[in-house]
């Protein structure tokens, strides 16, 4: 993983339990738009979490499930009355799956004008080998 | 959601589809909220925003992540207001290992790349001269004050004699 200089790198929190069950929130949540890329070393994981502080970002690794978590934040005055919403929550969230193959203790993550970028680096033993044959 | 650049139009053609899509994601995120990490979806407008009012201004709200501030073009004529630009595709490859050239696989695709423009009519009592617009956390936040003369005031009633 190379520095990522101009960015706001961030200490993952882990391991993190996620929210209790009692009391959960009813609203419902916004599902991040992401991408999500796979090369040799590890999977790349970026989200769209518009509105988003860094300090505000939660994400979670609880045994092999991811949870990206965050408030939408806008700042608004609170005399604004709302006249047109395509946005109609203020809270991300959205929870992955993680393959047995994927290092789970070294992942990075970066947030730069609410995009984030996440880097899931696989185990040692998964990196693909060149293996090579012996003629007899 | 297996063709979700089918829905991707920006005309109103797909709009109760839309809305359906609306309804069905509500239901489902509220059981699980969990997908797979090679997982597909679906995209909206882009970018989304949220319109708001106060006796002072109108307040647009644009939801558009991960895109150079100087590179955003806000415009005002004839009563609307147009936001518009181009997306660049980023894929994350600085936070990738070793080089860009290296072999990659696509699991998910969900995020939009790409020119875009939306339009917002205002009303007739906004004043274009004094628009301003802020970026911050990936919203743009674009305030658009209303005219001195239109803004609410009280009027004394006084007793005729």
């Amino acid at each position: 993983m190379q520095p990522q200089s101009n960015n706001t790198a961030m200490q993952t929190q882990q391991p993190q339990q996620t929210q209790p069950s009692s009391g959960s929130r009813t609203a419902p949540s916004l599902l991040p738009p992401v991408d999500i890329f796979e090369d040799a070393g590890g999977i790349t994981l970026l989200a769209d979490l518009p509105g988003v502080a860094r300090e505000d970002l939660s994400i979670g690794v609880d045994g092999r499930s991811l949870t990206i978590e965050a408030p939408l934040k806008l700042g608004e005055a609170s005399s604004l009355s709302p006249v047109y919403a395509e946005v109609r929550a203020n809270h991300f969230r959205r929870s992955f799956e993680l393959s047995s193959d994927l290092d789970t203790g070294r992942i990075d993550a970066g947030l730069r004008n609410g995009v984030l970028t996440l880097r899931i680096p696989k185990l040692e033993q998964a990196k693909p080998r060149r293996i090579d044959v012996r003629v007899e | 959601m297996l063709f979700p650049s089918m829905l991707r139009t920006s005309g109103d053609w797909f709009a109760d589809f839309e809305q359906l899509y609306d309804r069905m994601d509500e239901l489902l995120a509220g059981r699980s909220g969990i997908s797979s990490i090679r997982a597909v979806g679906r995209g909206g407008a882009f970018p989304a925003l949220n319109v708001g009012t106060s006796p002072e201004a109108t307040e647009i709200y644009a939801f558009a992540p991960g895109i150079d501030p100087n590179s955003i073009d806000v415009s005002v004529e004839k009563g609307l207001l147009a936001i518009s630009g181009e997306r660049p595709e980023d894929h994350g490859k600085s936070a990738g290992s070793g080089n860009g050239s290296e072999e990659r696989t696509a699991y998910a695709n969900e995020r939009f790349f790409g020119r875009f423009r939306r339009v917002v009519a205002l009303n007739d009592d906004a004043d274009p001269g004094r628009v301003e617009a802020t970026y911050r956390n990936g919203v743009l936040k674009i305030v658009v004050p209303r005219r001195e003369s239109s803004k609410p005031r009280q009027i004394q009633v006084t007793s005729g004699s």
